[in-house]
């Protein structure tokens, strides 16, 4: 099969690359444009591990293809601090010990940061359901839903 | 300098706070390099072929397609992996369940693979490799592989353990037997007894990143080897002795590793890796996929447990017995035999027996899991105490801190017991506002204790004291959840530094000396002692560097606050050294200053805890719900307690993914049929409430700072705290894990027919 020539914007910057037509985003995030934050936990969408933005809408990268991305916006883990200034998501994920073996934490982070530009004060039940879709083995998510109540209080302002 | 382990009567500065990781601005980036994110110039891609069978004879394999195949580098079989094991038992074990000889002995089991330019061109080459199979009955439930004319895995196994030694094989390896006193006797002193039998099925760890690594064999006879593993040293040792490497020419680096809870202590892809590097003389990258993970990596034990408890009506245990039996897959090893070490271990028992076998099954080789074996065998015995309690009309806490095992108790398994915390964590249970908070309709309450004994093991650190005083601790145990920050806490404990100067590494096989994998919850008990002594000998140096300095005897210089200072009268006012002022004049006093420490780290204490568990049951459905969860655990001493109580809420949490959905589904033809997170499915974020923790520290009187190991106990009450609540809830004693709701609609079913 020959390849598909694709341009696409990825965290702001114009990106073009050539793919298979059968060959996933996440597998072309990894392996061709070495954005490795992105990771496969499961290759089925089950785990969250490889969420990503695409347009605006959270998406596991395992389940579109690269050749989808022709044309589109796409935000990944690489994207998320503003130079050295990390996000206020990730910030609190060091703060309140989000994260043990952290290979899930790019996509929770991905996933938080999206709950929260929707939804900028979220209950405990709504992280919770919004984040279903992410797997952590490590922490049993206490600590995690944590972290992103701290963020999202101090996105609103709110003193810590 | 032999390090002085005793109990240091101490007033922490640094340990005991909650500082940021230093690895946690990689992970939270994305900058972090897992296994699966390592790559090589001129790489190729492998994949393994596994056998669709439950139990078949390889008859023949036939490669010749796949490797006449255009961008085909190696296809390897059994061929290529010859036997080196030299009559060493487990070693071949290794070795077959990494590629099968002659018998396919599972569902995915790996008889041949493939290197290949790219991931495309394998997955088609693996696709021309003809096995020819005969197929053989096949076993993989525990009690079915017990009976008299179960299918055997092999006739040369007669189970060992057992006089006169039996004259007919069986699928049953091994008999071990424990306990003291006279177990008759004591049933027939009580006046109450418990006899139940239970069942647990196989779970897999559930790590989130899949087995991955990078192998590179040049022709001269050295290897690289990048891999995502608990423990880098044992990766290398195992490899050397399959592949007939020498251990120095094969350097072994960890990745970070996403998530392994015992699940990476045991190789399986890299060696075959390897293998495949050697024969095509190329780079190697092997990434196994989720479904690959569940069907030829981990699992736990399935199990099948009996157990008696007897007891006076006041109260006191007379006697308990237990029968375990614990499937291994293909390969004997001691599964069982750990279950029934650890079965009654909460408990002073004057009369107690247990007895293990170790059932081979058509499963994949069991791994260990996070206190590997005690779960199980927890959920039996606490199960029976409950309804022993019950029975003669006591609160389950009171009945169990009535029969507590406590300093000077002779252990179950062995041992006398020193300072522990079964007791201390009982009463804190009984304090704990959560025992005595209302429940609402259809929820119920259980508690349940664990024990863990905590390993130690061989243990090596380098502390380097850098140009401008900053410091870097160089250590071999892999940091599975958060250790470069406790041990960097350890450091500067010890040297009396700030903890922002240490900067915690995790070194590779070649630049550090042999380290004993991260498991037994050993990585931040040893390395700690392994890192005092370090700081203890750098601090040696140091001494003697400023005593250079001072132009003074070094017995007059002592250290203090990260300072050396001169006693005595004679050179009492001198300003103290810093250690930035002793390493800046380091090249004019001797050199590079540093402190090395190799140590076997004995004493680790052994571990309790007691759980309290809330559920709710919808009647309708089985469906059930945690809606409060309690850990109270002893540490010994918190080093990072914000990492201590991580690990109590992630143990907490897996065990109640096990107690209540996680298990291995096998078809008849003994295929494994959920392999994959959607239908093994394990606790998501809106399963759980808030898991809420309390640390008692109760010093280990073995280690400098009192640390015991925290990873791995909290993963044993939960099977029984879980299945006493729900229990509680439906009025029907669970006995068969997980608690699907299939399971708890059937036992109400039952109850309301009986």
């Amino acid at each position: 099969m020959s390849s598909i020539a694709v341009s696409t914007t990825i965290n702001g910057d114009d990106v073009e690359y050539l793919c298979q037509p059968d060959e996933t985003l996440l597998d072309v995030l990894r392996n061709r444009l070495g954005l490795t934050g992105a990771k496969e936990g499961c290759g089925t969408g089950d785990c969250g591990a490889c969420s990503v933005v695409v347009d605006g809408r959270l998406v596991c990268s395992c389940l579109v293809l690269g050749a989808e991305a022709e044309g589109r916006s796409i935000e990944t883990i690489e994207g998320m601090a503003d130079g050295s200034e990390l996000h206020p998501l990730q910030r609190q994920f060091i703060e309140h010990a989000a994260l043990q073996c952290g290979i899930c934490t790019p996509g929770f982070l991905v996933a938080a940061k999206a709950l929260l530009e929707q939804n900028p004060n979220p209950t405990e039940t709504e992280i919770r359901f919004w984040l279903a879709g992410n797997l952590c083995r490590c922490t049993g998510y206490d600590k995690i839903v944590r972290a992103v109540q701290a963020a999202a209080a101090e996105m609103r302002g709110e003193p810590a | 300098m032999s390090l002085d382990t005793t109990l240091q009567d101490k007033a922490f500065k640094s340990v005991g706070t909650r500082p940021t990781r230093p690895d946690g601005v990689d992970k939270v980036t994305g900058r972090a390099r897992y296994g699966a994110d390592f790559n090589m110039p001129g790489q190729l891609v492998a994949r393994v072929l596994r056998s669709p069978h439950a139990h078949a004879r390889i008859k023949s394999i036939d490669t010749s397609k796949a490797e006449a195949l255009k961008g085909v580098k190696a296809v390897i079989t059994s061929a290529d992996l010859p036997d080196l094991s030299n009559g060493d038992e487990g070693l071949f074990a290794t070795l077959d369940n990494c590629m099968a000889r002659d018998t396919a002995k599972y569902d995915g089991h790996a008889v041949a693979a493939v290197a290949a330019i790219d991931e495309k061109t394998a997955t088609a080459a693996m696709k021309l490799i003809e096995v020819d199979y005969e197929i053989l009955p096949h076993v993989v439930d525990v009690d079915a592989a017990m009976a008299p004319d179960a299918p055997l895995l092999y006739d040369t196994v007669f189970t060992s353990g057992i006089e006169p030694a039996p004259t007919t094989p069986s699928n049953v390896a091994n008999r071990a037997e424990l306990g003291h006193g006279d177990v008759e006797a004591g049933f027939a002193a009580a006046d109450v007894t418990v006899e139940r039998s239970y069942k647990t099925e196989q779970t897999h760890q559930g790590y989130i990143e899949p087995h991955a690594c990078v192998a590179s064999c040049n022709p001269d006879g050295t290897a690289e080897l990048w891999v995502c593993t608990q423990g880098h040293f044992v990766y290398r040792q195992k490899c050397a002795e399959l592949l007939g490497l020498e251990v120095s020419k094969l350097r072994v680096t960890s990745s970070e590793i996403g998530g392994g809870f015992g699940g990476k202590t045991h190789v399986w892809a890299e060696p075959v890796a390897l293998a495949l590097s050697r024969k095509a003389n190329r780079p190697v990258k092997l990434v196994m996929s989720r479904e690959e993970v569940f069907r030829a990596s981990g699992p736990t034990s399935a199990t099948s447990i009996d157990v008696k408890i007897g007891a006076t009506r006041d109260g006191r245990i007379t006697a308990a017995s237990a029968t375990l039996r614990y499937t291994n897959g293909p390969y004997a090893d001691m599964w069982a035999e750990l279950g029934a070490m650890t079965a009654f271990a909460c408990y002073d028992l004057e009369h107690v027996k247990t007895v293990g076998y170790e059932v081979l099954v058509n499963r994949p080789k069991v791994a260990a899991y996070r206190a590997p074996s005690a779960p199980m065998a927890a959920f039996a015995v606490e199960s029976a105490v409950d309804e022993l309690a019950a029975k003669i009309g006591m609160d389950a806490v009171e009945f169990r801190i009535k029969n507590a095992a406590s300093e000077g108790t002779r252990s179950s398994y062995g041992p006398v017991y020193g300072p522990i915390g079964i007791g201390p964590t009982l009463q804190a249970a009984k304090d704990h506002p959560h025992m005595n908070a209302p429940l609402g309709p259809n929820q119920g309450r259980g508690m349940a204790c664990g024990f863990w004994f905590n390993f130690g093991g061989q243990t090596c650190s380098d502390l380097n004291i850098n140009a401008d005083g900053t410091v870097t601790l160089a250590v071999g145990t892999v940091d599975v959840g958060g250790s470069r920050a406790s041990l960097s806490l350890v450091a500067a404990e010890e040297l009396g530094i700030d903890y922002q100067d240490v900067k915690a590494v995790i070194a590779d096989t070649a630049t550090l000396g042999y380290n004993d994998m991260t498991d037994g919850s050993r990585g931040t008990f040893s390395s700690s002692m392994a890192t005092i002594s370090a700081a203890r000998n750098a601090i040696q140096i140091m001494r003697e560097r400023a005593a250079t300095m001072w132009d003074i005897p070094v017995e007059d210089v002592y250290w203090e606050d990260g300072h050396a200072h001169a006693a005595g009268q004679n050179h009492g006012n001198r300003a103290p050294l810093s250690v930035k002022e002793i390493a800046a004049e380091a090249g004019n006093t001797g050199g590079p200053i540093a402190g090395h420490s190799e140590l076997v780290a004995d004493g680790a204490g052994v571990s309790f805890a007691t759980h309290i568990c809330d559920i709710e049951v919808d009647p309708e459905t089985g469906s059930s719900r945690v809606v409060r969860y309690t850990v109270i655990q002893d540490a010994g001493k918190a080093v990072h307690p914000s990492y201590v109580e991580g690990q109590y809420q992630g143990g907490a949490t897996q065990g109640i993914g096990w107690a209540l959905n996680e298990e291995y589904i096998y078809g008849a033809d003994g295929r494994l049929q959920n392999p994959g997170f959607l239908d093994y499915r394990i606790p998501v974020c809106s399963d759980l409430p808030m898991i809420d923790t309390q640390i008692l520290e109760i010093p280990n009187p073995n280690h400098p700072y009192g640390v015991r190991g925290v990873g791995e106990t909290s993963i044993v009450p939960p099977l029984a705290a879980v299945a006493n609540a729900v229990s509680n809830a439906v009025g029907v004693r669970m006995s068969h894990i997980p608690i699907s709701p299939p399971r708890i609609l059937a036992a109400l079913a039952d109850a309301q027919d009986g």
